[in-house]
């Protein structure tokens, strides 16, 4: 069966910590980081990265742009 | 783990790659408070820019509010007005170079209140120019007063006990008057807090660039957007409050469009 | 020798806007200069030169028009009278911070206030001085017959992209309204885009790939930057008063008592000053006719060869000031004026200059 699978990439570095990304994403996918980046912003990042489609949710409503979405299709 | 880690990398491909940051903006960090829907609405209109492939031919107006630096972030040619002055400014660019792209950014307070002449006019006249209006119903760069657009009972640094309408006045539906006006062809209210909202605010932009060059009127989008730190919530609070509180009051939806005035 | 027209100063203003290739003009109606905005409509310049004409919706529009389009490199002006550059003021300010060039004309009328629709010369702070917030100046261009309003339209044109700046023609009432015969100038063409993007790159038209993008701000949040754009622009004023300062001199090369006088009343003093001739008194006339820059140096030469001075004005006494402060106390200078729309009779203002000036010790 043909499954599509994603990841995200955060700038961590960019990323201010709003946490708009997570409740639009379908899969719970995303959290907040414990740790800072150097602005002293909690940073986004896939807790659960297999569970990602690549549906690209968060990078629509991510208000810095700073995530960038790819998407595979793969075999199950 | 380690598995979970090659395929990470397996999929992490530049051919793998459906969504980036769109190289019309530039690489200057927004200035924006966290959460807010500015960001995204620089984004969407820079896309739509990129896409329409119209960087060479655009002009764009930023307001003062917020979004008085959006010309560090967008890399077209820019210029900066006077508090609500934008379409008056976009007037004189149109007129004078009608085969360029046009468009203003505007906060509610720029728009619809110190601006309420310019914003009216340039639409009465029907400028071949497209108007971006964000209203987060306050004003954010000075710190959360009372805008035009704020709610009835809605708390700012002026309403501090909420705004009372019969001494601060009702909100102004200022889409609802603009939709009224012979010289605009589209008019429609968006959002931006959801992922198929927006969607609908990127069509819509790319819409009314369109109509521009179909030299059809003026468009006008309105984008009901938050701004959590002059409503003091966390940025996924806002952003339901906004959906609970903004919406039943600013319906999103076209209310004009060049086929069904 | 051009063609002869007999013409209003206002009729002259806008036959010259669309002869000197100028690309818009944006208004707002207001006595005494609504012929100018009412004569363009009448030539149909777009037909003309392809020239945009509008009537705005305020005066504050008009002047952010003219700010849209001259960011773009276009050569666009307005025109008003007292209230209405009041409401132009703040536009007027941006425009100077953005370091934009562009035309406006005050045909100025008595205030303050709603005042009164006759010719006055009580904007002259306002116009010398900046006028709305902050440090800047216009170039402030003085007429004193219908020929020169034709004439400084071009003049201020060149000299506002010379110097990225705005520049001001103050006129007043009773030239915007005078006729007299002008000679009119050969049609000028408009600038092509091409020939925009060439002389001037700053102008928003649209980032191309070869150049970064241009923004047209008055907008600096860092107090040093701020600073440094400040001493550039007072440079830039620097060379202004180096450079462009214009005046004329009705006999003064003998003169003990000297008139200055600028605009309607400079035409009052011409005559004042024959008048004493004839009377054998050595009275000459200092016509500015550029306010700013003033032509202080020269005042101040000739504060070393005449006995006292007196500004002539339609106003409660402004130039006076900048009279003064020109002198530098070398000599006496007094003041005489009229106000509420009363041009000051040639006998008045003689009778003045001997009662303040050359009688008086
Ligand atoms: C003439 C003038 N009056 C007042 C201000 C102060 N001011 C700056 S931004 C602003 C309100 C901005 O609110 P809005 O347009 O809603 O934009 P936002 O900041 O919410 O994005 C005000 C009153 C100004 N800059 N100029
Ligand atoms: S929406 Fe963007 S800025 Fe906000 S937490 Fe997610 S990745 Fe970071
Ligand atoms: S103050 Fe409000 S509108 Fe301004 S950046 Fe912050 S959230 Fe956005």
């Amino acid at each position: 069966m043909a499954k599509v699978t994603g990841r995200i990439v955060v700038d961590t570095e960019q990323c201010k910590g709003c946490g708009v990304c997570i409740p639009v994403c379908p899969f719970d996918v995303i959290e907040l980081a414990k740790e800072f980046n150097s602005k002293g912003f909690h940073y986004a990042y896939m807790k659960n990265p297999e569970a990602c489609t690549g549906c690209m949710n968060c990078a629509l409503v991510c208000p810095d742009a700073v995530i960038k979405v790819y998407r595979k299709k793969v075999r199950v | 783990m380690d598995e979970q880690q090659a395929k990470t990398e397996d999929i992490i491909k530049k051919e793998n790659l459906v969504f980036d940051k769109t190289k019309l903006l530039t690489d200057k960090a927004f200035h924006y408070c966290p959460g807010c829907g500015h960001g995204v609405v620089h984004r969407l209109l820079m896309e739509v820019i990129e896409e329409l492939d119209i960087q060479e031919k655009t002009i764009g107006i930023a307001p003062v509010g917020c979004s008085v630096l959006a010309y560090h972030y967008m890399d077209i040619d820019m210029q900066e007005a006077a508090h609500g002055r934008a379409p008056a400014l976009a007037t004189g660019i149109k007129r004078t170079l009608p085969e360029k792209y046009v468009f203003t950014y505007q906060g509610d307070g720029d728009l619809a209140a110190i601006g309420t002449a310019e914003t009216i006019h340039s639409c009465n006249r029907g400028e071949n120019i497209t108007i971006i209006f964000i209203n987060n119903g306050i004003y954010g760069m000075t710190g959360g007063q009372m805008a035009p657009t704020t709610l009835e009972n809605m708390k700012s640094s002026t309403t501090p006990y909420g705004r009372n309408v019969k001494q601060m006045g009702n909100p102004l539906k200022i889409t609802e008057l603009v939709a009224q006006l012979p010289g605009t062809c589209f008019v429609t209210r968006q959002a931006v807090h959801k992922p198929a909202y927006v969607r609908k605010t990127k069509k819509a932009i790319k819409k009314a660039f369109k109509y521009q060059k179909q030299e059809m009127g003026l468009s006008f989008i309105e984008i009901v957007s938050n701004c959590n730190s002059g409503w003091k919530m966390t940025p996924n609070d806002a952003n339901k409050w906004l959906e609970n509180n903004m919406l039943p009051f600013y319906p999103l939806g076209d209310l004009k469009t060049p086929e069904k005035k | 020798m051009g063609e002869l027209r007999l013409m209003k100063g206002n009729e002259a203003i806008a036959e010259a806007a669309i002869r000197s290739g100028a690309d818009g003009y944006f208004g707002y109606p207001i006595t005494p200069q609504s012929e100018v905005i009412e004569h363009l409509a009448a030539q149909k310049p777009e037909e003309r030169t392809g020239m945009t004409l509008l009537q705005a919706e305020s005066e504050i529009a008009a002047i952010n028009m003219v700010y849209g389009a001259a960011g773009c490199g276009k050569k666009v002006m307005t025109s008003s009278s007292s209230p209405g550059i009041s409401l132009k003021q703040e536009g007027i300010t941006y425009i100077a911070g953005a370091e934009l060039p562009c035309l406006i004309l005050n045909v100025v009328r008595g205030g303050p206030g709603l005042g009164t629709i006759q010719p006055s010369q009580s904007d002259y702070f306002q116009s010398v001085k900046g006028g709305g917030h902050g440090d800047y100046h216009l170039i402030v261009l003085a007429p004193s017959s219908v020929q020169e309003m034709y004439d400084f339209v071009e003049l201020g044109f060149d000299l506002a992209f010379k110097y990225r700046n705005p520049t001001m023609i103050l006129s007043d009432g009773a030239i915007g309204q005078m006729m007299e015969k002008v000679e009119i100038g050969e049609q000028k063409p408009r600038l092509t885009e091409e020939q925009i993007k060439e002389k001037y790159p700053w102008a928003t038209t649209g980032k191309t790939k070869d150049r970064e993008k241009n923004v047209i701000t008055s907008l600096e949040l860092e107090p040093e930057k701020m600073e440094q754009f400040n001493r550039k622009l007072i440079e830039k004023y620097r060379k202004i008063e180096e450079n462009e300062v214009r005046y004329e001199e009705i006999q003064c090369e003998d003169a003990e008592y000297l008139m200055v006088a600028y605009g309607t009343s400079a035409r009052i003093c011409q005559k004042s000053v024959q008048i004493a001739r004839n009377e054998g008194l050595k009275v000459g006339l200092l016509r500015p006719i550029t306010l700013f820059p003033f032509p202080r140096k020269r005042i101040n030469e000739l504060a070393d060869q005449v006995k006292g001075m007196l500004s002539v004005e339609m106003s409660s006494g402004q130039m006076v000031e900048d009279v003064r402060l020109a002198v530098n106390g070398k000599v006496p200078v007094e003041y005489y004026g009229r106000m509420g729309g009363i041009v000051p009779s040639t006998e008045e203002a003689l009778k003045d200059l001997k009662q303040k000036i050359i009688g008086g010790k």
